[in-house]
């Protein structure tokens, strides 16, 4: 595998946590890459730092040692501007429990990432194409009908279709999801998984976390992580 | 974009804003409505003092007065920036009704109507002879007699609506003003059993000037009828002030410092002469200056409710703080949403600092609207609250007030709106500033939520 060919890469990543008096240590050492188009499952035991491996990958969180790239380039060394566009542009969130804005309807949300990243003026000239791509992306999740309901309004499984529609408004090179499933029935996790696969079908990046093995096995690659390393 | 949205979602949409908006639109009021209607009763005061002496007094407070005023008075009348002077004798005497043993002590007012009024709202302050100060001497029973304009709170007693009963015309009522001449040296003038001076007037007016110890104990009688009953009259004649009135374009202070030095220059100019040692008693003051034992405790009344007011408004600032508080702790969540999708520290502030923006602006809005209507109806509202419930806010039997101020001031209503938006943008700003410094993963892992 080439260089050329790898959009995330972690080396020797280290964090640990300060809980009390005592200090718990999460990832001892780290080494991880995403190629572009894959769909990797990282799976572990709760407790192992799955989900804190995709929020360091995310930018979402740092590492204590180690060095965590996009596309080459080394996070750390990313200014707050590059890692406030890093995450807007660049990456795309699914979390476990969705995080919506409950003040917002569904198009809202999923139109918020191209708000953030645009001007007043420039959102003014880009607000009916931002508008157009979040009601297609609806569509595409089975939300057409469901744009202006509040995230109150609609079931699990709708409110993290909506997740995933607001993670890729910005069309982001990589989707990281943090259990996506994890509060969802069997079924209608299929589905959120059944969409995952779509979107890596058509070559979106997917890294995904998960404590379950079965729906690992969705994923092209699994890493698993035990006792702060990979597997 | 999305601050503009975002901000006024958490206004509409959450109950707690509209504790924030309540707490903004009742200190607004309250401020407002204080405000107006003690700034409305400091500048009526105000005005009714400057009415009563013009804008510069040249005088004494000496019962004795000062001779050679009238020679001032026409180096004044020659100078453009002087409008109109007023020589005025000012006493104390007793004043009794023919036919009573009754005698009331008064505060005596020499003055020339015609000229008075040209300096003074004296015209204005009558009710006969209402704004034709020229004819306010003019007693109607007996023509040959002088007449004399007895303050209103003398002659007529105001009723629980503060409106006196004027008689259709002025009743022959005869009264005789008793006084203690004096010297030019401020010994008695006269010896042995014939002490006092005493002259009859006819009444021929009341004089209502809204300054309550004026209206309670002012007679106002000719010039030379008072100067002869002050012992002020005879070869050199001796005045207490000199009362006069700029014209519409001079400054106050300048025109009060030109009057000064010409005073200066003619006082100088006099102190070779008999008696000039009087002129070294007067002093030129601009009316403020003059009526500032009035006017300053008023104005501190004024100041200090400024500051309890003031104090109220800090204490809105801390609920509004508290409450901007707990809107951002319970938005924790929204922040770290609107992180992990590349929102900016200073972005999240200003979601917030605009939330706060419009909280002020509608609160205080209403506020402005509220008091704007409440002032606009206070005086229906005191009526109605007397004829029903007899309540007053100032007993007009005893407070020289007529209807209750009600004119707002739209500099004041914009400092008041400005201050509380201000207010409320810095209060939002230091938990928005915390909860912005939260690292997203804090805010968003399981067990935070």
């Amino acid at each position: 595998m080439s260089n050329d060919d790898m959009i995330l890469k972690a080396e020797g990543v280290y964090k640990s946590y300060r809980m009390g008096p005592a200090e718990v240590r999460v990832l001892k050492g780290v080494d991880l890459a995403v190629k572009k188009g894959e769909f990797v499952a990282i799976v572990g035991a709760s407790g192992s730092g799955k989900s804190t491996i995709l929020h360091i990958l995310g930018a979402l969180d740092r590492p204590d040692k180690g060095v965590v790239r996009f596309e080459g380039r080394d996070l750390s060394g990313f200014g707050a501007g590059e890692l406030n566009r890093f995450r807007n542009r660049m990456v795309g969130f699914v979390f476990q429990f969705y995080h919506l804005l409950d003040e917002l309807n569904v198009l809202e949300n999923v139109v918020l990432p191209a708000m953030v990243s645009a001007t007043v003026v420039g959102w003014l000239g880009n607000r009916k194409r931002a508008k157009k791509r979040a009601g297609e992306l609806l569509e595409e999740l089975g939300l057409g009908e469901r744009q202006r309901h509040k995230p109150y309004q609609l079931s699990g499984g709708e409110r993290q279709r909506v997740a995933i529609g607001r993670a890729l408004m910005n069309e982001p090179k990589v989707l990281l999801a943090d259990e996506p499933t994890g509060n969802l029935d069997s079924v209608t996790g299929n589905g959120i998984l059944d969409v995952l696969e779509r979107l890596n079908g058509r070559g979106q990046t997917i890294v995904m976390v998960t404590h379950d093995e079965r729906i690992a096995r969705r994923a092209s690659r699994t890493i698993t992580l035990a006792d702060g390393k990979m597997r | 974009m999305y601050k503009i949205i975002l901000s006024f979602r958490y206004l509409f949409r959450r109950r707690i804003s509209y504790l924030a908006l309540g707490a903004v639109a009742l200190s607004v009021f309250i401020v407002v409505v204080v405000m107006t209607v003690m700034t409305g009763l400091v500048g009526d005061f105000k005005e009714k003092n400057h009415d009563f002496v013009g804008d510069c007094v040249v005088g004494t407070q000496s019962l004795v007065g000062f001779s050679y005023y009238e020679d001032f008075m026409r180096i004044l009348e020659g100078e453009d920036f002087v409008e109109s002077v007023s020589c005025v004798v000012r006493s104390y005497g007793l004043v009794s009704a023919r036919g009573s043993e009754q005698s009331i002590g008064v505060e005596i007012i020499g003055i020339d109507p015609e000229r008075h009024g040209r300096v003074t709202g004296f015209g204005g302050t009558l009710h006969f002879h209402k704004d034709d100060a020229s004819k306010a001497f003019e007693a109607e029973y007996s023509p040959s007699r002088p007449g004399c304009v007895v303050g209103i709170d003398l002659w007529l007693r105001r009723d629980a609506r503060g409106e006196y009963s004027y008689d259709s015309r002025p009743s022959a009522t005869v009264l005789s003003v008793t006084c203690f001449p004096l010297t030019a040296k401020g010994a008695l003038a006269k010896a042995g059993t014939d002490l006092v001076n005493t002259k009859t007037f006819y009444y021929s007016d009341t004089s209502r000037s809204g300054l309550a110890k004026v209206d309670s104990s002012a007679v106002y009688i000719p010039l030379e009828d008072a100067q002869e009953l002050c012992g002020m009259g005879g070869p050199v004649k001796r005045a207490s002030q000199l009362y006069i009135k700029f014209g519409d374009d001079v400054k106050l202070n300048a025109g009060c410092s030109k009057v000064a030095r010409l005073w200066k220059e003619y006082a100088a100019k006099r102190a070779g002469d008999a008696g000039a040692g009087l002129l070294e008693t007067v002093s030129v003051q601009s009316w403020k200056g003059h009526r500032r034992e009035f006017i300053a405790p008023m104005e501190k009344e004024h100041t200090m409710v400024g500051v309890m007011f003031g104090l109220v408004g800090v204490t809105t600032v801390f609920i509004v703080f508290v409450v901007f508080y707990m809107i951002v702790s319970h938005k924790s969540k929204d922040i770290g949403i609107l992180k992990s999708i590349g929102v900016s520290e200073a972005n999240i502030v200003g979601v917030f600092v605009i939330f706060a923006f419009w909280t002020g602006l509608l609160g205080s809005g209403i506020g402005v609207v509220l008091g704007v209507a409440f002032l606009r109806n206070i005086n229906t509202i005191e009526n109605q609250l007397f004829e029903h419930l007899g309540f007053q806010l100032w007993d007009r039997t005893i407070y020289a007030i007529g209807d209750i101020p009600n004119q707002t001031d739209v500099g004041l209503l914009a400092v008041v709106v400005l201050s509380a938006v201000v207010s409320c943008m810095l209060s939002a700003l230091l938990p928005s500033r915390q909860a912005a410094k939260q690292e997203p993963v804090e805010i968003l892992q399981v067990s935070q939520l």
